[in-house]
């Protein structure tokens, strides 16, 4: 459940980045203060665990399928949700990094869906109030199948929200919440069953991990409402800042969720979408380059608005800025009339633009190959230890 | 999922070109991440349907792609093998919007409009993060992330965890392979040792968290990670990064082919 950056919108993916580094100082702070030292590798490894527990196959009985782990929760077994939050965020930037799995401006998405879900609400809420009995194999198996399950669905709709608000597809809400919650059931049993599975076989053989795990914990027991109001601040300054950022990009927040708002049947009266226009052509401070500035950029508005009826302005200033563009002569002609001279124009240029492109590559490459002595250096494997 | 040496091979294609010695590699880490950053935030900045205007932002994969003599083909096959993630998620598109769209003449429906551009973002913001990890090595950025105030502890745990990765890879590689000979012809792990096959991969995880740990005591570990020698930002980083930034202005202001074809026709006329 990983989203790329194409997914997102600048918006979305800002907001949840600064909810995801506000979580990640909270529990930074947490683990600082409860922390011994022998902590700090044990977290280190344990994020490298999950990357090699990953390519293990488990072959599912009855189906002829097999799973892999997701992690989330045996993190924070392991090592508590503040530790097992960081880690998560570890084996996360390194997936983005290195396997293009997740995007970087959608790391806090992801972040917050595969981390925080688990560590910060299905973990304490459900996973520590059943086990506070003891242990049981029972029970463990009950405790870990439950909480995957919750976290994960809390998380795969947290990617259908972060989706919808970005506005990028076009995938009605109830679709896409029809596609990803059953995944994703699937996807929470397997990672419940992997997951009893290994912390039952840790109970028996070493026990005092587990028991570990929980007494550090007691001193970091901190009341989930700080975290969720800081979490909250941080969502809504983020917001608040970047929409003023983004009230140029007609793909803001604003546009998605009127999108949405049309697509589930709660259509906002036109009033509400000029006045939003409105207010958003004023207070755009790149203005859009679909437009003339002042009245024409009213006249195409309104031009647009009869042809259209008012729905899904955002999209229609950009299909006027990528058909007409800023050509004056073509200023005045109502939308979707394509005049044929700016079409060639656009053609050839964006024709050029890639032969450009390719030629400055190509014209350094070939430098580069002249410049170059016969006998090329083999890079060094830069491995590393980091114990040294 | 990738399989475990496909894994380890990409891990050491990217480690290996993040060691050269060209203008890109020497630039400084924090200069790079900063500019990818703007990049990614550019490209996904652009509208739904737009596709023109996103053109000219090529120009940055490939002049790194030269600048940085990085070979294309290891990095387009980690592109190519997350295509059809996005395919399925963008495919629904044209089929929920039928409205025309007109594309230099060409009719086009909205949604294959919106398809498209998700594709080519998809392939713009992928490739520039992969190329900022291939130029740039795992302690720089470290040591760039630093510069941004993230607090070492986390920096400490990151890098261990990817220094780690390898070795405990090689740890499932043994592991599987002595369950594969003693349980030939099966697809997977059969569940009656989920616990324990895994369970012991974890057991020899805590073990060598434990010697490295008395590892980082005895060479007088206390708790900090010192990075070493940082390199200053240099004038010529400030004028990447600047370049880029007004580059990316332009890119997001005017669509640059369309002026770009408008000049050579009024020439050719």
């Amino acid at each position: 459940m990983h989203m790329a950056d194409a997914l997102i919108s600048p918006l979305v993916g800002g907001t949840m980045w600064a909810a995801a580094a506000g979580v990640a100082a909270y529990s930074l702070r947490k683990v600082q203060a409860e922390m011994d030292n022998r902590k700090i590798p044990l977290m280190g490894v344990a994020g490298a665990f999950i990357f090699a527990a990953q390519m293990i196959n488990f072959s599912i009985p009855a189906t002829g399928a097999s799973g892999h782990l997701g992690g989330g929760l045996i993190l924070a077994i392991l090592l508590g949700p503040y530790a097992g939050f960081l880690a998560m965020a570890s084996v996360l930037a390194i997936q983005a990094l290195f396997f293009a799995d997740g995007g970087l401006l959608a790391y806090g998405c992801n972040l917050l869906n595969l981390g925080f879900f688990t560590c910060f609400l299905a973990y304490p809420l459900l996973y520590k109030r059943i086990m506070r009995k003891g242990y049981s194999a029972k029970r463990i198996l009950g405790a870990s199948m439950l909480t995957a399950i919750i976290g994960l669905q809390l998380g795969a709709f947290g990617v259908v929200l972060e989706t919808l608000f970005s506005g990028k597809t076009e995938l009605p809400f109830s679709t896409f919440v029809l596609l990803m919650q059953p995944v994703h059931l699937a996807i929470g049993i397997t990672e419940g069953l992997v997951t009893a599975a290994i912390v039952t076989f840790i109970w028996k053989t070493r026990p005092e991990i587990l028991d570990r795990a929980a007494a550090g914990r007691q001193t970091g027991n901190v009341p989930l409402r700080q975290v969720l109001i800081g979490f909250a601040l941080a969502a809504v300054l983020a917001g608040a800042v970047l929409s003023w950022f983004a009230s140029a990009n007609p793909d803001g927040l604003e546009w998605s969720m009127l999108e949405t708002a049309g697509m589930t049947e709660l259509a906002a009266p036109d009033g509400i979408h000029q006045a939003l226009a409105g207010i958003q052509r004023q207070t755009a401070f790149l203005p859009d380059y679909g437009f003339k500035a002042g009245d024409s950029a009213e006249n195409s508005g309104a031009s647009r608005e009869t042809n259209k009826g008012g729905t899904l302005q955002g999209s229609q200033e950009i299909i006027q800025g990528a058909s007409q563009g800023t050509a004056p002569s073509e200023s005045e002609a109502a939308w979707p009339a394509v005049s044929a001279g700016t079409s060639v124009a656009g053609l050839v240029g964006a024709g050029m633009t890639l032969g450009l492109a390719a030629l400055i590559g190509l014209g350094i490459s070939l430098l580069k190959k002249k410049q170059r002595p016969l006998i090329t250096s083999v890079p060094g494997s830069g491995s590393k230890s980091l114990q040294g | 999922m990738p399989n475990i040496s496909n894994s380890l091979y990409n891990i050491r294609v990217l480690e290996d070109l993040a060691a050269g010695k060209t203008y890109i590699h020497q630039l400084h880490p924090l200069v790079k991440l900063l500019t990818t950053v703007c990049y990614l935030t550019v490209v996904v900045s652009f509208g739904k349907y737009e596709l023109s205007s996103l053109l000219p932002l090529l120009l940055y994969p490939v002049l790194i792609f030269a600048l940085a003599e990085l070979p294309l083909q290891p990095l387009l096959k980690r592109l190519l093998f997350m295509e059809p993630f996005i395919i399925g998620l963008g495919i629904l598109n044209p089929f929920f919007e039928r409205q025309p769209f007109a594309l230099y003449g060409l009719e086009l429906t909205l949604g294959w409009a919106a398809f498209l551009s998700l594709f080519i973002k998809y392939q713009l913001t992928v490739i520039a993060a992969l190329l900022l990890i291939a130029t740039t090595e795992m302690n720089k950025l470290a040591g760039a992330l630093r510069l941004l105030k993230i607090p070492r502890l986390f920096i400490l745990q990151f890098l261990l965890t990817f220094r780690y990765i390898s070795l405990l890879m090689e740890e499932v590689v043994l592991i599987q392979r002595a369950y594969a000979m003693r349980a030939p012809r099966q697809k997977g792990i059969h569940i009656s040792v989920w616990g324990s096959l895994t369970g012991q991969l974890l057991l020899r995880t805590y073990e060598r968290a434990q010697q490295i740990y008395e590892a980082m005591c005895l060479r007088g570990f206390s708790g900090e990670y010192h990075m070493g020698g940082q390199s200053r930002i240099k004038i010529r980083d400030w004028t990447w990064l600047a370049g880029w930034i007004l580059f990316l202005a332009a890119v997001r202001l005017y669509d640059l082919p369309e002026k770009l074809g408008l000049l050579l026709m009024g020439v050719v006329r």
